[in-house]
């Protein structure tokens, strides 16, 4: 229990084992301490960001969506305009073009009528002749008569 | 139980036995082998767990082993930021040396008291005390380094001036000057013995109580060695932690200008 040199000995390892704690252990661990109070710190600050930016971008998609939906809606409008305009256009097309038939047809049948009134003016006035020359064979001068018979037809085409 | 020759001589040789440091040499200069194989063998332990756990130290996400280390560092770290508000490169790796290095001195107490020294009897070593708290000059060690540590951070702050101004003046002013120093010296020179003795009386006392409960029947001693144990898990505990406390705060009053 005296005191005696085992004091020495013992004050010469506590001051080692005090100079490699001071020069090798403390301070590399002490830095990784202090480093990663650093990186969490960056790390939320980074975080903060992070959520700032989402909020943002969400804010700006609402916008885009907002813009496109006003884009398509007078798209939509545009084209329904420019497809009653094409409806016009093919209704008044339409309308012209029956006219235009109608137009034609009923030239068409005038010129039919003309034409089946020409010739039944012919048959029937080469009708009347041969009627007449069998009834008044004998008596009728053929040149005198002529111009009567002529008169009469010309009388059925009007 | 202690071996034969031991129970002859009955408690009191038993006790004594095992108290009885492993020495060499005469007068002063003897040497207690055992105090000081035991205090380098856990002061390496404790070297080596940091220096590996420093080694691998990184920022990112630490191994258990760092985890530990860093969780006492912080501990450490934080006593002293509460009570040294200078900047020192010394005083926090001092202070953990001396809360880890107490600590591990301290937890020998709580292998079974005759477990090394049956150990070392049986390879022909007579005499083994396996806790080094319970020698005077381990405890000493620490606090007289602690006191110089005191002197020289004293006069290095406040010079060699203003430190005798502070042991000659204060408290009570220049008329008192003699009462003062008086009472100064005796305040400088009761840091380190109560430092010392406190340690060394709680873990003798300790120890001693221990070998007490070793001599009781078999059947007794688990009662009572095992509430022992777990209340001196925290006495060991406490006293490194006390130890390591007081010598933050005596050498944080160093610092301090007057």
């Amino acid at each position: 229990m005296n005191i005696n040199a085992t004091l020495i000995g013992q004050m010469i390892t506590f001051a080692l084992l005090v100079w490699f704690t001071m020069k090798y252990i403390w301070p590399p661990l002490f830095d990784s301490l202090e480093e990663r109070k650093k990186k969490i710190v960056e790390g939320l600050a980074a975080a903060e960001r992070g959520h700032e930016q989402i909020l943002l971008a969400e804010k700006k998609a609402v916008a885009v969506l907002k813009e496109a939906r006003n884009k398509s809606s007078d798209i939509i409008s545009l084209a329904q305009k420019r497809a009653n305009e094409l409806v016009e256009e093919s209704k008044e097309q339409a309308k012209k073009e029956s006219e235009r038939l109608i137009l034609a047809a009923q030239a068409h049948i005038e010129q039919e009528k003309q034409r089946a009134r020409e010739s039944l003016r012919q048959e029937v006035a080469v009708l009347a002749l041969s009627v007449a020359e069998q009834i008044l064979q004998s008596e009728v001068d053929q040149a005198k008569h002529l111009e009567i018979l002529n008169n009469v037809s010309s009388q059925f085409a009007g | 139980m202690a071996t034969e020759a031991h129970v002859a001589e009955g408690a009191t040789g038993y006790i004594v036995h095992h108290l009885t440091p492993l020495s060499v040499g005469e007068g002063f200069w003897t040497l207690h082998l055992d105090t000081l194989f035991f205090s380098a063998i856990l002061g390496g332990l404790f070297i080596w767990f940091f220096k590996s756990a420093a080694d691998k130290a990184t920022a990112g996400v630490p191994g258990l082993a760092q985890n530990f280390a860093e969780l006492l560092i912080e501990f450490v770290d934080a006593q002293v930021k509460d009570s040294f508000h200078g900047r020192s490169k010394l005083i926090a790796p001092l202070a953990l040396t001396i809360f880890c290095w107490v600590f591990l001195w301290n937890a020998m107490d709580l292998l079974p008291v005759d477990l090394l020294p049956m150990i070392a009897a049986l390879m022909g070593v007579e005499y083994l005390r396996v806790v080094p708290s319970t020698d005077l000059n381990a405890t000493f060690a620490i606090s007289i380094s602690v006191f110089f540590l005191i002197l020289f951070y004293s006069v290095k702050i406040k010079g060699w001036s203003g430190f005798a101004k502070e042991l000659a003046f204060q408290p009570f002013g220049p008329w008192l000057l003699p009462f003062n120093l008086l009472l100064k010296l005796v305040e400088e020179f009761a840091k380190p013995i109560s430092l010392a003795l406190r340690l060394f009386g709680n873990l003798y006392a300790g120890e001693l109580i221990f070998i007490l409960i070793a001599l009781l029947p078999w059947y007794i001693q688990p009662v009572l060695s095992f509430p022992w144990a777990v209340f001196h898990i925290l006495i060991i505990t406490l006293q490194a932690f006390i130890f390591m406390v007081l010598t933050i705060v005596y050498l944080s009053m160093a610092h301090e200008d007057h």
